[in-house]
């Protein structure tokens, strides 16, 4: 019976449609993608249809970058680099942070300080460094202000937005138990706000790098932004790229940092 | 601790929700508010709960808290309000740290109410690995925690399935049966109402008055199933609240 039924209609099989929206990690994806570019770009510059002024070749860079490292110059330059990421950022995170809670909290302050932060968000941070070169002086200080300022903002919008989004009912939860203003900041609106500020975080920190080059190539001996500037000035390829590769490291490792602390954060979230 | 209503009255905007409430709540009773969508039930608990301030009238208690209670008038909400960044465990520990208890004694509040909620063995899980039966009965334990003079429970059962609903309302007449405890317990669903209420208050629909106080005397013990008196009595408040309930389905939420 169920063969002649299947004889006089077609059977067709549902179509699956769900699926799909649902990022999951697949560990080898990213570093496979890179090393298919590279070996592309290795081969047209060993083949050469890719002419050495258009890009230099990977190999090459790689020679650069350990002949950097054995000289000991690698560490003269990314030693200031990352002393001027890391205390600018965590300034510039930390008030950022502080101010977006106090925003997030306080009406008075949202309603002063929201205007505010819109009108600092697009200037271009680096258009200041002059004027912060008057203030905080030729050397870190202006560059520890540069980056600060620029991850400023945009962890301050963030983090306000984050904490608009903190469950009210679980806040009202903690006020029906008596808990003081300070425990329901800490335990219930700091945690409810982290997966917002984390993700603010990774645009500030990309922020923070793209700002520290600037800074370095307008004024520093030392630096990968000197660095870079001076191969760039002489078209040295090379170790244009050798540096440019050390930025984008510096940009997975920052990244991959953010995801660890994500984990650690919100291993809540399952 | 009693709770005393006095002539309760609320508005939001210029929709008056509540008006002329007067109710007791006597100490060691549980008193249930029964009535239609939106008549103002939530309201006035939350008037009861200090989390909102009356427009007209008065809540008193009267008499002292139990003296190792914590915080006196205490809240089991509808969804939970669980924190799903801590564990079971440190949701109870939650309600709890502020009141700088001496050494060992938080940890002994907590293996307490959790033993008597049953969750003794998840007290390392967190809010996601649990079913939502058991996550209400987290938050009921939370709520033991801080020995409450009076439980405000607003429809504490309806985000649950109709059998986690049976089960969880065996566990809270096993709770109050061991340690009667005073609550305002506010829900839809009559056969709750009847089950759990030593006294169930009606209330019209929008702006909410109270149409009729209903005494069950039966001991909470008991109420079985299928129990002719309580089926009147049910089916009394159903009559009561049918009207209402249809007048106020017809009625435009802003009217
Ligand atoms: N914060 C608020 N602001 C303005 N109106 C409100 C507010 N809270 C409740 N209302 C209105 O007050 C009325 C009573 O609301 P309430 O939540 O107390 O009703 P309820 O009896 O609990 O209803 P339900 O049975 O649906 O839970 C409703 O019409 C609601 O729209
Ligand atoms: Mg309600």
């Amino acid at each position: 019976m169920a063969d002649t039924a299947a004889g006089m209609a077609a059977a067709v099989e549902v179509p699956f449609r769900g699926g799909g929206f649902a990022p999951r990690p697949k560990r080898w994806v990213g570093p496979a993608t890179f090393l298919a570019l590279i070996a592309l770009a290795e081969w047209g510059t060993w083949a050469g249809w890719i002419s050495p002024l258009t890009l230099p070749r990977p190999s090459a860079v790689v020679e650069t970058l350990i002949a950097l490292a054995r000289s000991g110059l690698m560490f003269d330059h990314l030693l200031p680099s990352l002393t001027r990421l890391a205390v600018g950022a965590a300034l510039g995170v930390g008030a950022g942070i502080a101010v977006g809670v106090l925003i997030g909290l306080f009406s008075h302050l949202r309603a002063a300080l929201v205007p505010l932060v819109a009108a600092l968000f697009p200037i271009p941070k680096i258009a200041l460094l002059p004027l912060f070169v008057i203030w905080f002086g030729i050397d870190e200080g202006s560059k520890y202000a540069l980056i600060a300022f620029g991850t400023f903002t945009p962890t301050v919008v963030a983090t306000f937005g984050a904490v608009d989004n903190v469950d009210r009912s679980l806040i009202r939860m903690g006020q029906s138990f008596g808990l003081s203003w300070w425990s329901i900041v800490r335990k219930i609106v700091l945690p409810g706000a982290m997966p917002g500020i984390l993700s603010g975080l990774r645009i500030s920190l990309a922020i923070a790098i793209i700002l520290l080059v600037a800074a370095e190539m307008l004024g520093a001996r030392y630096g990968i932004g000197a660095y870079i500037l001076e191969a760039g000035a002489l078209y040295d390829l090379e170790r244009l790229f050798a540096g440019v590769v050390i930025l984008s490291l510096l940009g997975v490792l920052t990244s991959a940092a953010i995801g660890a602390l994500e984990r650690r954060l919100l291993g809540w979230r399952g | 601790m009693d709770i005393r209503l006095e002539a309760i009255g609320h508005d939001y905007g210029r929709t008056e929700v509540l008006r002329d409430i007067t109710l007791d709540i006597p100490s060691g009773r549980i008193v249930c508010l029964v009535g239609p969508s939106g008549c103002g039930k939530s309201t006035l608990l939350r008037l009861i709960g200090g989390l909102e301030r009356p427009a007209r009238g008065r809540v008193l208690m009267l008499g002292e808290p139990p003296a190792d209670c914590l915080n006196p008038l205490t809240f089991v909400f509808q969804d939970f309000a669980l924190l799903p960044w801590r564990t079971v465990r440190g949701n109870v520990a939650l309600v709890l740290e502020d009141h700088r208890l001496p050494p060992g004694r938080m940890e002994a509040v907590i293996s307490d109410v959790l033993a008597r909620t049953r969750l003794s063995d998840f007290a390392g899980a967190l809010p996601r690995q649990l079913s939502g039966g058991m996550k209400q009965r987290v938050a009921i334990a939370r709520a033991l925690a801080v020995n409450p003079a009076v439980m405000l429970m607003d429809e504490p059962l309806s985000a649950l399935d109709a059998q986690t609903r049976e089960l969880l309302m065996d566990d809270l007449v096993a709770l109050w049966t061991r340690t009667p405890f005073t609550a305002v317990y506010v829900t839809h669903n009559l056969a709750e109402a009847v089950r759990l209420g030593h006294r169930v208050a009606v209330l019209s629909r929008r702006p909410g008055r109270i149409r009729e106080v209903v005494e069950i005397d039966r001991p909470l013990g008991e109420r079985g199933y299928a129990d002719a008196d309580l089926e009147r009595i049910q089916k009394h408040l159903w009559g009561l609240m049918r009207d209402e309930a249809r007048a106020a389905d017809e009625e435009l939420v802003d009217g």
